[in-house]
C-alpha cells in the first residue's frame, strides 16, 4: 500500500498504458506469413513459443536418436517405395495441372460477366479524420440511403475511395485511395499492365507491382481493373506522373489521382452494380485478325496523286477530319460492328462513354480508332447511372471518323 | 488549497491552475472541429490540436494523473475518428500528458519560448510513439518523411504559442 501511494502517478500511468495496450492487442490483427493473427494471440504465442520449442527439441532429440537406429534397418526398402510413389505423384500432378488449366479456360468462357453501374447516391462530405495519418472522409449519407461497406465512391473526375464503415442512418466513412491502407486493382490503359494502386503515409498515390523491365510512360492513364471485386472495371483512377526504378524488382510509379482528393465536397456512392452475361449470340466466330486490328493502327492506303487543277485540292487535304477518316477507311476490319462488339466483350466499361465528364471512361476510348464509342451496348445502358453529373450522351463520343469508318458486314 | 512549487529555471513559485468544468469538457471537443474544417481548408490537417490541448492542460494543472488521463481521453477520441485501432493515439497522448505535466512541475512554461520548445519536443515524442506502435506493435510498413514532420513540428509549436496565450484566459488559479 505504501509502495502504491509513493508511486501513485507511475502506477496510474502504467495502468492506463497497459489497458490501452491490451485494447490495441485485442483489435489489431498482425500480418504473418499464414495470414492475419490478433496481436494478443501473436504476443502470447511468441512469448510461449521459445519454451515450447525447447521442449520439442529435447523430445525430438531423444526420440530421433532412438528412431534413427531403428529406421536405418528398413531405410533402403522404404526409399524404393517412396521413389515409386513420387514418380506416380509427378504424373498425377501433371495431369491435374492440365485439368486445372482447362477448367480455368472453360470458366473464363462460361462465367465471364460484365459489371455495370446501376445506381448511385450523391453525398455531401461533412468531415475528415483530422489527422494526416489516415485519409478518411465522413459522408452525410448512411444506411437509410442504401450505403453499405465496400461500395465504391467516385467523383465526376475519377475514383475517390470506398465505403469503410456505416455508422448510422445518415453517416458513413470513406477510405480514400491515398490512404496507406487502401488498395485498388488498376490497369494501365495503353500497356494493359496491371498493378495495385495504393496510398502512402504522405497521402500520395502509387502504382505497385509493375515489374522493372516493363515500360511505363508518364501521362499514361490508369483505370480500375475490377480485380478487387469492389470497383467496376474502367473507372478512371488517374495518370502516371513519375516513373523510376525501385530498390526491388518493381518500378516506382507515382500517380496523380484524377479526383482532387484534398478538396472533395460532393461525391457519388455506387450503391449497386449489375452483372450481365456478355451477349455473344450473334457474334459468330471472332477471328484473331479482328482483335489485333483493334490494337494496331491501320496503315493508310496510298492515295493516288491528286490532279493539279487550278489550285483545287482534294477534300481530304482541306478538312481537318479527313486524314483520320482516310485512315479508318483504310482499315475496314477495325471498324466493323463485329470487332467493335469484341471490344465490348473484353473491355466492359462502355457505359462510361456516356459523357466526357463521367469518371467512367472506357480504355477503348484511347485506342487509335474510336470505333467502339457508339455501340448498341452503350445505347441500352445510357442513363443507367442515377448521377445527375453523368448525363446520358450516347452519341457524344462518336467521332466522324468512327462513324464514317463503320462498315457493316 | 494553493499548491506552490519552485521551478528549476526561474526559481519562482510555480502556480497550479484548474479549469471550470465546461472548459474541461468543452475544449477537448473543440478538437472535433479539426475533423470538419479540413473539408474546406485541407492545410489544417497539419495541426494536431489534440496534442496541443493535451500539453496545455497537462502543464497548467501540473498533475501527472490528470495530465495522463486527459491525454488518454483526447487520444482515444482522436482514434475514434481515424481508421487506426483504438490505442495508437491514446498511448502516445497518455505519455505526452504524463511527460508534459512532469515537466510543468519542474520548469517555467509560461513564456512563449519555453512553450515553443516544449511543444516541439512533445510533437517529436508523440510522433516517435505513434511510429513505434505502428511499426513494432502493429507490424505495419511505416513511411516517415523527416522534412515534412520537422515542418509540422515547427508549425504546431508556433500555433501552440498563440493558442496557449488565448487559452490561458480560461485558467483559474488554484
Amino acid at each position: 500500500m505504501n509502495l502504491f501511494s509513493r508511486h501513485k502517478n507511475a502506477v496510474v500511468l502504467a495502468t492506463v498504458l497497459l489497458a490501452q495496450l491490451l485494447a490495441l492487442a485485442v483489435q489489431v490483427k498482425r500480418q504473418t506469413a499464414e495470414g492475419p493473427v490478433r496481436l494478443i494471440r501473436f504476443v502470447a504465442i511468441n512469448g510461449l513459443a521459445p519454451f515450447e520449442r525447447v521442449l520439442i527439441y529435447v523430445g525430438e532429440g531423444v526420440r530421433g536418436t532412438w528412431g534413427n537406429y531403428i529406421d536405418l534397418r528398413n531405410v533402403r526398402r522404404e526409399n524404393q517405395q517412396l521413389r515409386a510413389e513420387a514418380d506416380q505423384m509427378r504424373l498425377d500432378r501433371a495431369r491435374e495441372q492440365e485439368d486445372s488449366r482447362q477448367a480455368r479456360r472453360i470458366q473464363a468462357l462460361l462465367q465471364f460477366k460484365e459489371q455495370w453501374i446501376d445506381t448511385t447516391v450523391a453525398a455531401q462530405v461533412i468531415g475528415t479524420s483530422g489527422t494526416e495519418n489516415s485519409r478518411l472522409l465522413y459522408l452525410d449519407k448512411g444506411s437509410s440511403d442504401g450505403i453499405k461497406v465496400d461500395q465504391p465512391v467516385i467523383t465526376p473526375d475519377g475514383v475517390a475511395g470506398k465505403i469503410l464503415g456505416v455508422f448510422g442512418p445518415h453517416i458513413s466513412q470513406v477510405l480514400l485511395i491515398n490512404d496507406s491502407t487502401s488498395g485498388v486493382g488498376a490497369t494501365l490503359v495503353k500497356s494493359r499492365l496491371q498493378g495495385i494502386v495504393k496510398g502512402t503515409a504522405m497521402g500520395e498515390v502509387t502504382l505497385n507491382y509493375i515489374m522493372g523491365d516493363e515500360s511505363v510512360q508518364p501521362g499514361e492513364q490508369l483505370v480500375t481493373s475490377g480485380g478487387d471485386k469492389v470497383f467496376p472495371r474502367g473507372l478512371v483512377l488517374g495518370t502516371v506522373s513519375k516513373v523510376s526504378m525501385g530498390r526491388d524488382l518493381f518500378l516506382n510509379v507515382k500517380v496523380k489521382p484524377a479526383a482532387d482528393l484534398n478538396r472533395l465536397e460532393e461525391v457519388l456512392v455506387i450503391t449497386s452494380q449489375k452483372q450481365r452475361e456478355p451477349d455473344v449470340a450473334g457474334l459468330g466466330p471472332i477471328r484473331a485478325s479482328d482483335i489485333l486490328s483493334q490494337h494496331l493502327p491501320g496503315v493508310p492506303q496510298a492515295q493516288p496523286p491528286a490532279p493539279a487543277q487550278n489550285g483545287a485540292q482534294a477534300p481530304a487535304a482541306s478538312t481537318p477530319g479527313a486524314p483520320q477518316a482516310a485512315q479508318v477507311q483504310s482499315a475496314p476490319q477495325s471498324s466493323t460492328p463485329k470487332s467493335a462488339a469484341s471490344m465490348q466483350q473484353t473491355q466492359p466499361a462502355q457505359h462510361t462513354a456516356q459523357s466526357s465528364s463521367s469518371p467512367v471512361k472506357s480504355p477503348s476510348q484511347s485506342t487509335p480508332h474510336g470505333a467502339s464509342a457508339s455501340t448498341p451496348h452503350q445505347n441500352t445502358n445510357a442513363g443507367q447511372s442515377a448521377s445527375p453529373k453523368t448525363p446520358a450522351k450516347p452519341a457524344a463520343t462518336t467521332t466522324p471518323a468512327a462513324s464514317e469508318g463503320t462498315n457493316p458486314r | 488549497m494553493r499548491t506552490e512549487r519552485l521551478s528549476y529555471t526561474s526559481r519562482e513559485q510555480v502556480d497550479v491552475y484548474r479549469f471550470s468544468w465546461p472548459v474541461s469538457v468543452g475544449l477537448p471537443f473543440l478538437m472535433v472541429l479539426q475533423a470538419f474544417l479540413p473539408v474546406r481548408l485541407p492545410f489544417l490537417r497539419v495541426f494536431d490540436f489534440g496534442l496541443l490541448l493535451t500539453i496545455f492542460f497537462a502543464v497548467s494543472r501540473r498533475s501527472q494523473v490528470s495530465g495522463l488521463l486527459t491525454g488518454a481521453a483526447i487520444g482515444l477520441l482522436q482514434d475514434g475518428l481515424t481508421n487506426t485501432p483504438f490505442g495508437v493515439f491514446g498511448i502516445a497522448k497518455t505519455l505526452v500528458g504524463y511527460g508534459a505535466s512532469s515537466i510543468g512541475i519542474k520548469i517555467d512554461v509560461e513564456n512563449p519560448g519555453s512553450r515553443f520548445l516544449l511543444t516541439f519536443m512533445f510533437y517529436a515524442l508523440h510522433l516517435a510513439v505513434v511510429l513505434t506502435t505502428e511499426r513494432w506493435l502493429m507490424g505495419q510498413h511505416v513511411h516517415f518523411n523527416l522534412g515534412h514532420e520537422a515542418g509540422a513540428a515547427v508549425v504546431n509549436s508556433v500555433m501552440a504559442v498563440f493558442l496557449f496565450a488565448g487559452l490561458s484566459r480560461f485558467k483559474i488559479r488554484d
